[in-house]
């Protein structure tokens, strides 16, 4: 393959940049539509009770979230345009096997679009009462989109619902589509870290106006109601991933080969921490003194046998190593996580929120949102990543489905270019609201708005 | 009617109701751009963030509704349309970040500079997004998309050009219309008096450019112009009806019936392409019945489409009047 040849004709390279670019980017996004509604719903709650702090921060958090919801929305449709422009030949092949679960994603979204139009546009028209209530349907709808969403995902990874005879994808059952066997887990998996993601954020952003001495008490409710999300989420969070790479074992052993670095099938299989996969096994790791851990972690028993890279042949391996550092990166920034908010929760349990007066906890928080996305959008490299060469496992390569456009690295590079200034001025436009709030503003009335004309000129 | 039709009809009828709603959402780019320096075209501004803040979110969702129809539904002339027409995709894809997020940014922006450029950013690509999809329109009705045509560009054809053009005048029609009613309801006198004049313009340029565009068509696009003047026909002309009628309503001030008759208007244009083309999904290529996908997904998607009537309309609606209200409240 000359260089020409590439920079040309083959789109596979960039497609696959573009929809990393595209998923990863959207689905930060994603994560605040998913979890936003329910903390604003305690916030919400708690004023509509007569708690005026809270009302004012769900207030705020509903301007946050009107931001985020936008550009989370034009991305959405970036991802629906590259499902066809950069994989037509999977969407021409199964576009309608796993059509039903876009399309009730479709309608969650929707609704979720509906209600937070009416739950934005609300304050200072309806009672607290019955405007609280207009979250109810985003928290449904999040947590339903997020189900079709992540069974399109896991149906990538668990084919089902069809039969191929002689070439022709024939008897197709959308629902078993939509209800195959890993989209449980998948499901479960994702939904947590939405709450994570969204939850982990809130609080580093209120830690950060904490330590710079804004110690109000909407700061301690910034830092605390989102706290409990998370406390709840992260440690049960391991525990299904635990389970989905137990799942990984019996559907997918190439992809679980890879995160572990295993060469040859073999049993009491230890795990060995960092490291370089050379091509034939694992260099410069530390192994975990415990022998036969990976085995025992996949299959129940230290003895057991795990699966080796050696069973398919070459072209049929996924990278091992982009798989197995995101991996482990993922479950070591879970494992932090968890530990850290169980710390905090026997410390609530002993003295309150005597924390917050922790100089080195409150840093500690303020890294736990991007150390949650950084987990996130490692885990989903590992399972996407993981899945190659195939984009429907086992049965259509990624090379096959890919455009045979000759744009994609114009596309790539634009998109780039254009998803670098969303996310600068989406940064700015956050700050500068945060700014002003600090300043005591509250309406944040726009520059050309009847209260700030004066300032205008011409 | 076959469950390959009835799926068709429902996408159809999302791509109606996208066009009136997301259509004048779009319009209000051209308004925008125009409405002059920073305090001169301050009220229009406000008008607008105003009249698209709640809905336009909601509004979009009906293409996203359209995308995935025709995937789940017509897989392979789903997959025909984007690899032929990747072009103009990507530049509404372009279009629609650029439209939303600039949007989003300005209502908030900081300084009167960064808010001047988000405004040029949402109100640019809200003109420009509308014509590209009119090419895709334009292209597929004429019998360009799947029929193996090669030496020409497909989406910059005559019809592709015609389809971009009366997709930005309506779009500016619609919006021209709707701001009027609500500069109106604001009490802005002034403001709804200068809409009511570039309601007027474009419904009279509108209307000519979709009278006179039909000559081309008959050249460039055979099948589609024997199907509007066939099956098309009624549609055609409960548009022109409703056309006309906008006009008479500006003029008498009747404001809220005008934005009704201008919405059936454009309705029935998009209803009458949608008639014209029957039965082909991709003109002169693949029939709706060929095109289609598995029928237990074509079922499917039909209840799916029950279970949205039934969950999405009662909140629409409510969305609406609550947007309604809060304007009047103000």
């Amino acid at each position: 393959m000359t260089p020409d040849h590439l920079l040309i004709a083959d789109a596979l390279l960039p497609a696959r940049n573009q929809m990393a670019l595209s998923l990863g980017a959207h689905i930060i996004l994603a994560c605040f539509g998913v979890a936003m509604p329910a903390m604003l719903f305690v916030l919400h709650r708690m004023g509509a009770n007569g708690d005026t702090d809270a009302l004012e921060l769900a207030k705020r958090w509903s301007k946050i979230s009107g931001v985020l919801f936008a550009i989370g929305a034009v991305s959405g449709t970036i991802l629906a345009f590259e499902m066809g422009l950069l994989w037509p030949g999977l969407m021409e092949q199964y576009g309608d096997v796993v059509g039903l679960a876009f399309t009730l994603e479709g309608i969650s979204f929707f609704v979720e679009a509906i209600f937070l139009g009416m739950y934005v546009y609300s304050w200072g028209r309806l009672p607290a009462k019955t405007h609280q209530l207009l979250l109810l349907p985003m928290i449904i709808s999040g947590m339903s989109g997020t189900f079709f969403i992540m069974s399109v995902n896991s149906w990538m990874n668990a084919p089902t619902g069809f039969d191929i005879v002689n070439g022709q994808i024939v008897n197709v059952d959308p629902w078993a589509a939509i209800f195959n066997e890993a989209v449980f887990l998948q499901y479960l998996h994702m939904l947590l870290a939405a709450y994570m993601v969204a939850a982990f954020t809130m609080v580093s952003v209120y830690s950060v106006g904490w330590l710079r001495g804004r110690r109000d008490r909407l700061h301690r409710l910034g830092i605390l109601v989102p706290l409990v999300f998370a406390a709840i989420a992260t440690p049960i969070q391991p525990i299904v991933g635990h389970f989905a790479g137990q799942a990984i074992a019996d559907r997918q052993p190439i992809k679980l080969a890879a995160i572990e670095g295993l060469p040859v099938t073999e049993s009491e299989v230890p795990i060995i921490l960092g490291g370089y996969y050379d091509g034939s096994e694992v260099v410069g790791g530390i192994e975990v003194p415990i022998p036969g851990l990976a085995s025992f972690l996949a299959q129940n028993s230290f003895d057991a046998e795990v699966i080796g890279l050696n069973e398919v042949p070459e072209e049929d391996q996924p990278p091992v190593n982009v798989v197995r550092f995101s991996f482990q990166i993922m479950v070591g920034i879970g494992s932090g996580l968890a530990l850290l908010v169980t710390y905090v929760a026997y410390r609530w349990f002993r003295h309150r929120d005597s924390f917050l007066d922790n100089v080195w906890m409150l840093r500690a928080f303020t890294l736990t949102g991007v150390a949650s996305i950084i987990a996130m959008e490692t885990g989903w490299i590992t399972t996407e990543v993981g899945r190659q060469p195939w984009v429907v496992h086992g049965i259509l390569r990624t090379e096959d489905a890919v455009t045979d456009g000759n744009w994609v690295w114009f596309t790539l590079i634009g998109l780039t270019i254009v998803y670098l200034g969303m996310f600068a001025a989406g940064f700015g436009v956050l700050r500068s609201m945060s700014k002003r709030w600090a300043a005591g503003e509250t309406d944040l009335e726009s520059p050309y708005g009847p209260g700030r004309i004066h300032e205008l000129v011409s | 009617m076959s469950a390959a039709d009835a799926v068709a009809a429902v996408m159809f009828a999302a791509v109606t109701l996208y066009a009136v709603s997301a259509g004048a959402d779009f319009g209000t780019g051209l308004w925008d751009l125009l409405a002059g320096g920073p305090k001169k075209g301050a009220p229009m501004r406000r008008l607008i963030d105003k009249a698209l803040g709640p809905v336009w979110e909601a509004n979009h969702v009906w293409l996203i509704f359209v995308i995935v129809l025709l995937w789940s539904g017509f897989p392979r002339p789903f997959a025909t349309i984007m690899r032929e027409l990747a072009i103009p995709f990507w530049f509404v894809g372009l279009g629609i970040v650029l439209r939303g997020s600039g949007f989003a940014f300005r209502k908030f922006a900081p300084t009167l500079q960064a808010a001047r450029l988000a405004g040029i950013v949402f109100a640019g690509s809200s003109f420009v997004t509308p014509f590209f999809l009119g090419t895709i329109a334009g292209a597929i009705a004429s019998g360009r998309v799947g029929t193996g045509v090669e030496d020409e560009v497909i989406w910059l054809s005559p019809t592709s050009i015609l389809g971009g053009i009366l997709a930005t005048a309506t779009c500016a029609f619609l919006a021209a219309v709707f701001l009027t009613e609500e500069a109106d309801r604001s009490g802005d006198v002034e403001l709804a008096e200068e809409l009511r004049l570039k309601a007027f313009i474009t419904a009279a340029v509108t209307g000519m450019v979709a009278l006179f565009g039909t000559v081309p068509l008959r050249d460039d696009a055979p099948t589609l112009f024997d199907g509007l003047t066939s099956r098309g026909a009624p549609e055609i002309i409960l548009s022109t009806v409703a056309g006309l009628a906008t006009l008479h309503f500006l003029r008498r001030r009747q404001l809220r019936t005008a934005r009704i008759s201008a919405v059936i208007a454009v309705a029935a244009i998009v209803l009458g392409w949608g008639f014209g083309q029957y039965p082909w999904i991709l003109v002169d290529s693949v029939t709706i019945e060929d095109g289609a996908g598995h029928p237990a997904t074509l079922t499917a998607l039909l209840v799916a489409a029950g279970l949205a009537a039934v969950i999405v309309t009662p909140a629409l609606v409510m969305l609406y009047r609550l947007a309604d209200t809060s304007r009047l409240s103000h």
